[in-house]
């Protein structure tokens, strides 16, 4: 079981830089999602002429789903400057790997939960952690993507690309710079000293209990 | 005394690095490192490096302090959370150690405990950034310290013939945004390429130590090559290696190579670090043939 969260109205409104296309996952049951404050939000950002389309579906963890879906309003998602994601991190990352030239954003934090967890592809990993770092990192999680779930940037052991401890592993932390570069985002990279916050599950408990 | 301050007094900082023992006697390195560097600017002490099981860098930083040798405590974030890793830097200021090297270390299972939970709870930037709150009086948690905060030479490592160079001078930006001091990088064998790697490092304006790995033979070269990050020894070192293979047992190619890559090198950095890897006595000659 896991839950999203809307991020803050500041976190969110940091975002968005000119138009965007927004996409909801409805997902899976295993999914707390929060529909209402999500759609508040967006009708206040449709009034101010900021969003070019809106496309609320399920499953878009689900590769081929998600494909026939985003290609279905292609020509609203080509019209925005980046796309908004209120999904879990799974969502966003599948969003983001598909549209590799677009500025792809996540609009929630996923929280875990104890129990069932949603379908998870292989490809795109989520572990909840609470704090989503997808916005900062081009849309490819460094927490499942990095060996050593680092969040300030690459060890030195990679080497040709692969991560140290599996050679087999594309290094998380080169899939990142070079998808920034893509993006023309390396600025990201000189964000504040990030730390994980580890106690982000029992501050969601708190609030919803 | 603090690296720091040699560098700015225009001293060029040369280092070496110490292994603990996998056991708890440490008369052993205390001798050697008497008889060998003692001459140096500071020696490096490593944290159970490449993952394996040792006896504690603080512990063997403050033997060697006793003995009069000026440690650098290394401190990776494999083994220790954020709060182990906060009370063991107070722990070393406490011995007066007052350099430390941060680095984020190799995970878990490259060593001889492949079984261990790897932690990195922080890694080496936000490491450095930890130091730096300390140094303010506070821990990360935001609590007052109580009495003088610690100072340190914060050090951090930067990989320079990285296949990844781009993203590594990324990360020592961040290295230096969050309160590196000085740099030693990853062993130097093609110096061209390093070269220009410092060229474009200029910029952040920190002072940097060339790192140096003596080879011993033309399967450690090769072997480098295929497994060890960062690490590129050109073809024709290897053939000279191969060339006299008595003379490269003796330890003389692979010291004479290091000289010419410290020769080549000196102009662009303020210092060189060592790492012996069990040929200490080495030192000595290679100190000379480089004319430091
Ligand atoms: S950073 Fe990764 S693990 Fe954390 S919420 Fe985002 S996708 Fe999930
Ligand atoms: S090599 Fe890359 S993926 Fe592997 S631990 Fe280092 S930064 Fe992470």
């Amino acid at each position: 079981m896991l839950i999203t969260q809307l991020k803050n109205r500041e976190a969110i409104d940091a975002l968005i830089s000119g138009t965007c296309f927004i996409v909801n996952c409805h997902g899976c049951g295993e999914v707390s999602f929060p529909a209402a404050e999500a759609q508040a939000l967006q009708a206040e950002l449709a009034s101010q002429g900021k969003v070019t389309g809106i496309l609320t579906t399920d499953y878009i963890c689900s590769p081929e789903n998600m494909k026939v879906n985003l290609e279905s309003r292609r020509s609203e998602i080509d019209e925005a400057d980046m796309v908004l994601v209120f999904s879990c991190g799974v969502g966003v990352q599948t969003v983001a790997g598909y549209l590799e030239d677009k500025k792809v954003c996540a609009g929630c934090d996923t929280y875990r939960l104890p129990g069932f967890q949603g379908v998870t592809p292989l490809e795109y990993d989520c572990e909840q952690c609470g704090e989503c770092f997808l916005n900062l990192t081009g849309g490819i999680c460094p927490i499942t993507a990095c060996s050593k779930s680092l969040v300030n940037g690459q060890c030195g052991g990679a080497k040709n690309g692969k991560c140290e401890v599996d050679p087999e592993m594309d290094c998380g932390w080169e899939r990142i710079y070079r998808r920034l570069e893509q993006l023309g985002r390396l600025d990201l990279l000189k964000r504040p000293v990030q730390l994980h916050n580890y106690a982000t599950d029992d501050e969601v408990y708190k609030q919803n209990n | 005394m603090k690296v720091t301050e040699l560098f700015r007094k225009g001293e060029f900082v040369v280092t070496a690095e110490v292994g603990p023992p996998k056991g708890c006697h440490l008369e052993g390195v205390v001798e050697e490192a008497k008889e060998y560097l003692s001459g140096l600017s500071a020696v490096n002490v490593t944290d159970c490096q490449s993952s394996v099981m040792r006896v504690g860098s603080l512990a063997t930083c403050k033997v060697l302090k006793d003995a009069g040798l000026n440690p650098i405590y290394q401190l990776t974030c494999r083994d220790r959370n954020r709060i182990a890793l906060q009370s063991d830097l107070l722990s070393a200021a406490a011995f007066g150690i007052d350099n430390v090297l941060c680095l984020t270390g190799d995970h878990t299972k490259l060593g001889d405990t492949p079984q261990a939970k790897p932690v990195f709870d922080l890694d080496s930037v936000s490491l450095l950034s930890t130091i730096k709150t300390l140094e303010s009086g506070y821990d990360i948690a935001g609590n007052e310290l109580v009495g003088d905060p610690p100072t340190f030479a914060k050090g951090a490592v930067v990989s320079p013939c990285s296949d990844s160079v781009d993203a590594q001078l990324s990360k020592m930006e961040r290295k230096v945004m969050a309160g590196a001091e000085f740099f030693q990088t990853q062993a130097v064998y093609d110096t061209e390429r390093f070269i220009s790697f410092m060229e474009k490092a200029k910029q952040f304006d920190r002072p940097v130590q060339l790192g140096i790995v003596l080879l011993k033979s033309a399967g450690m070269a090769s072997y480098m090559n295929k497994s060890v990050a960062g690490i590129h020894v050109p073809p024709d070192m290897i053939a000279e290696l191969k060339a006299d293979k008595e003379k490269t047992k003796a330890g003389i190619t692979g010291v004479e190579i290091a000289a010419r890559i410290i020769r080549e090198c000196k102009p662009y950095v303020q210092g060189v670090h060592i790492m012996a890897m069990g040929w200490e006595s080495k030192i000595p000659m290679l100190m000379e043939l480089a004319g430091l």
